[in-house]
C-alpha cells in the first residue's frame, strides 16, 4: 500500500526554521544566565558568597583561584530578564488601575507607527525610482547630484529628525518624512543600477525597432530593473520601520512606538520586561512589512524561475 | 535590372579615430545585394563582419561612404523599420512569455491588437512553436529561443533580415536543423538575408552569395556566387559541387587572413 504524500507548502519549511532559531536563541539566553552567580555580575562560582554576615569568595575562586570573573553583559534579572516574563508580561495590564494589556497598546503602537513607516516607505521609494530614472538618462545630473544622495545618508538620522519636526511640527507627516528619507537611498541605487542592466544587444534591439527613449524605458530598463528594485524595497520596508521610531522621539507624538520606548526606557527599573517585549514588537512590525514586500515581489516578478 | 535592394557605397568605419586606440575596422567596402538574395558575410575573427551588418542597420554610423536600403539611407530604412535583426544570443525578455516576446516589435510600432495577435499566431506557426505562446524564455532550449528570435524579427514583415551568427551558440545538430527552417522561411517570406557566420559549412548551404572578408582592416576579398540548386536539403550537403564550393570558401578565407596590411 502506498503511504501518502503530503505536499507541505513552500513557507513551511523557512516558517519552522524560523521559529527553531527563536527557540535556540531563548534557551542561549536562559542558559547565559545560568552560568551566573546570584547578582549577575560574575561567573557562577567565581563571585563572593554571603554567609551569614560576612562575604567569602566563591567556590571556585578557593579551589583554582577563578575570582571575581566578571561577564561580558550583566545577568541580573533587571538588565536581562528572564524569556518568561517577557511573554507573561505581555498579557498583563502595564499600568496599575487600568485593564487595558499590554498587548492592546503594543499593538496598537505598533500599528500606528507602521501606518507611518508605509507612508514614508511610499514617499521614498517614488522618490528613489524617479531619481533613478533621472540619473539613469542625464550622465550629468548624476555626476552632480549623486555624491550629495550619498552624502546625505551619512548625516545621522538622529540629528535630521528634530530639524524636521521643528519645520514642519510633531505630526505623522514629518515621522513620514524622516522615515523616507532611510528609505530613498537603496531604492535609488538599485534604480539606476537596474535600469543600466539590460545588454547592449537588447538596446540594439530596440534601435532597430526605431524605438523612442520613451518605449525602452518602459518596455526594456523598468521590466529589468524590477529585481534590483524589488531588493532595495525590502531593505527599505525595515528601515522604514526604524525611521518611524526615530522619527516619533522628537515629535511628541503619542500614539506609537517611539512614546512607548522613551516611556519604558525612562521607567526600565520598575519593569524592565516591558522594553523588551516592545522591542519584540516593534521587530515583529519590520518584519510583517518586509513580508508584505516579499509577497508583493512574487506577484510582480512569477516569471522567474524559483532559483532566482 | 532591378534596384539593389542594399547598396554600400565606399564605406569606411574607424573607431577612436584620432586617439591612440585607432582601430580602422571596415576599408573601402563596396557592395550591391539584390533583393532577395540570401548573402553570407564570412571572414576571420575581429574582421568586422558584424560592424558592417550594424553599418547596414544603422545602429553605427560609417566614418566615411553611403548605405542604401531601399532606396533610401540607412538612418532612414532604420526609421521606417525596413529591417529585422537576429542576434547570436536570442536576447528574449525573460519578463515576457514567448507571445509577448514576439508581440515586441509591434507594440511599438503601434498595431492594433488583432493585427499583434493575428501576426503573433502566424509567426510562431512559421517558426513551429504553436503551442509555446504562454511559455517564459527560460523554458524554452537555445534553439527554440532563436526561433522566438527569428519570429520577432519577421513579426512585422522586414524585406531584409540581418542576422549576426544566430546559431553561433547552437550544437550541430540544431544548428543544421535550424539553417533548413531559415531557408524554408527565406523562401515563404521572399525577405533579402546578410548573414554573418564563421563556418564555411553554414555560409554555403544557406547562401546564394558568399562575401569573404579579410582581416583588419576589414575589405571585401572574394564575392563568390553559390550556384547550388535549391531547395536546398540533406542531398545538397552531400552534392560534389557542395564541396567543391566549400574548398573554394576555405581557399579564399586562407588567403584572405594571409593578407594583412
Amino acid at each position: 500500500m502506498a503511504t501518502p504524500v503530503i505536499k507541505l507548502p513552500d513557507w513551511f519549511k523557512p516558517v519552522l526554521y524560523f521559529l527553531l532559531i527563536v527557540v535556540i536563541l531563548a534557551l542561549a539566553w536562559e542558559g547565559y544566565k545560568l552560568l551566573a552567580a546570584p547578582g549577575g555580575q560574575y561567573l557562577l562560582g567565581t563571585g563572593p558568597i554571603k554567609v551569614g554576615e560576612e562575604r567569602v569568595p566563591g567556590p571556585l575562586c578557593q579551589s583554582i583561584g577563578l575570582c571575581e570573573i566578571d561577564l561580558p553583559i550583566r545577568a541580573d534579572d533587571r538588565a536581562m530578564p528572564h524569556i518568561k516574563d517577557m511573554v507573561v508580561t505581555i498579557f498583563e495590564p502595564p499600568r496599575r488601575g487600568s485593564d487595558v494589556l499590554l498587548f492592546t497598546i503594543l499593538l496598537q503602537a505598533s500599528l500606528f507607527t507602521l501606518q507611518e513607516a508605509i507612508a514614508g516607505f511610499l514617499m521614498g521609494g517614488v522618490l528613489g525610482f524617479s531619481l533613478g530614472i533621472v540619473f539613469a538618462h542625464s550622465n550629468l545630473l548624476e555626476r552632480g547630484l549623486l555624491p550629495y544622495v550619498v552624502a546625505s545618508q551619512t548625516v545621522p538620522l538622529l540629528a535630521i529628525a528634530p530639524m524636521v519636526v521643528i519645520w514642519l511640527g510633531g505630526n505623522w507627516l514629518s515621522v513620514a518624512i524622516i522615515a523616507a528619507y532611510l528609505t530613498f537611498f537603496p531604492v535609488t541605487i538599485n534604480t539606476l543600477r537596474g535600469l543600466r542592466s539590460p545588454e547592449p544587444t537588447a538596446l540594439e534591439l530596440m534601435q532597430s525597432y526605431a524605438a523612442t527613449r520613451w518605449h525602452i524605458l518602459w518596455k526594456l530598463r523598468v521590466p529589468a530593473a524590477l529585481p534590483y528594485i524589488f531588493t532595495a524595497l525590502k531593505v527599505s520596508a525595515t528601515a522604514s520601520v526604524v525611521g518611524a521610531i526615530i522619527g516619533e522621539l522628537p515629535s511628541g507624538i503619542a500614539d506609537g512606538l517611539g512614546r512607548v520606548i522613551l516611556n519604558f526606557n525612562q521607567y526600565y527599573a520598575t519593569g524592565p520586561e516591558k522594553l523588551w517585549a516592545t522591542i519584540l514588537f516593534a521587530s515583529l512590525t519590520g518584519m510583517a512589512f518586509f513580508l508584505i514586500i516579499t509577497i508583493l515581489e512574487k506577484v510582480f516578478i512569477h516569471h522567474q524561475p524559483a532559483n532566482t | 535590372m532591378t534596384e539593389p535592394t542594399v547598396s554600400i557605397q565606399n564605406v569606411n568605419k574607424i573607431f577612436g579615430q584620432g586617439t591612440n586606440n585607432e582601430v580602422h575596422a571596415l576599408k573601402d567596402i563596396n557592395l550591391e545585394i539584390q533583393p532577395n538574395e540570401f548573402i553570407s558575410l564570412i571572414g576571420p575573427s575581429g574582421c568586422g563582419k558584424s560592424t558592417l551588418l550594424r553599418v547596414v542597420g544603422d545602429l553605427i554610423t560609417p566614418t566615411t561612404g553611403a548605405i542604401t536600403v531601399n532606396g533610401k539611407n540607412a538612418h532612414q530604412a532604420r526609421l521606417t523599420r525596413d529591417y529585422g535583426m537576429v542576434f547570436q544570443a536570442a536576447t528574449l525578455y525573460e519578463w515576457r512569455t514567448v507571445a509577448k516576446n514576439v508581440q515586441l516589435p509591434l507594440e511599438i510600432m503601434n498595431y492594433s491588437k488583432q493585427e499583434k495577435e493575428a501576426r503573433t499566431n502566424k509567426m510562431l506557426a512559421l517558426v513551429e512553436l504553436d503551442e509555446f505562446h504562454k511559455h517564459y524564455p527560460w523554458q524554452l532550449s537555445g534553439g527554440m529561443q532563436q526561433r522566438v528570435a527569428i519570429a520577432r524579427a519577421l513579426a512585422f514583415e522586414p524585406s531584409l533580415l540581418l542576422m549576426d551568427e544566430p546559431f553561433g551558440a547552437l550544437d550541430e545538430m540544431t544548428r543544421e536543423r535550424m539553417n533548413f527552417e531559415l531557408l524554408s522561411i527565406w523562401t515563404k517570406t521572399n525577405t533579402t538575408v546578410i548573414f554573418v557566420t564563421h563556418s564555411i559549412t553554414e555560409a554555403v548551404f544557406l547562401s546564394t552569395r558568399v562575401a569573404v572578408m579579410s582581416a583588419r582592416p576589414g575589405r571585401l576579398v572574394h564575392d563568390i556566387k553559390i550556384d547550388l540548386p535549391q531547395p536546398r536539403d540533406n542531398d545538397t550537403r552531400e552534392n560534389v559541387r557542395f564541396f567543391e564550393l566549400e574548398t573554394e570558401v576555405r581557399e579564399a578565407l586562407r588567403e584572405s587572413e594571409g593578407r594583412r596590411e
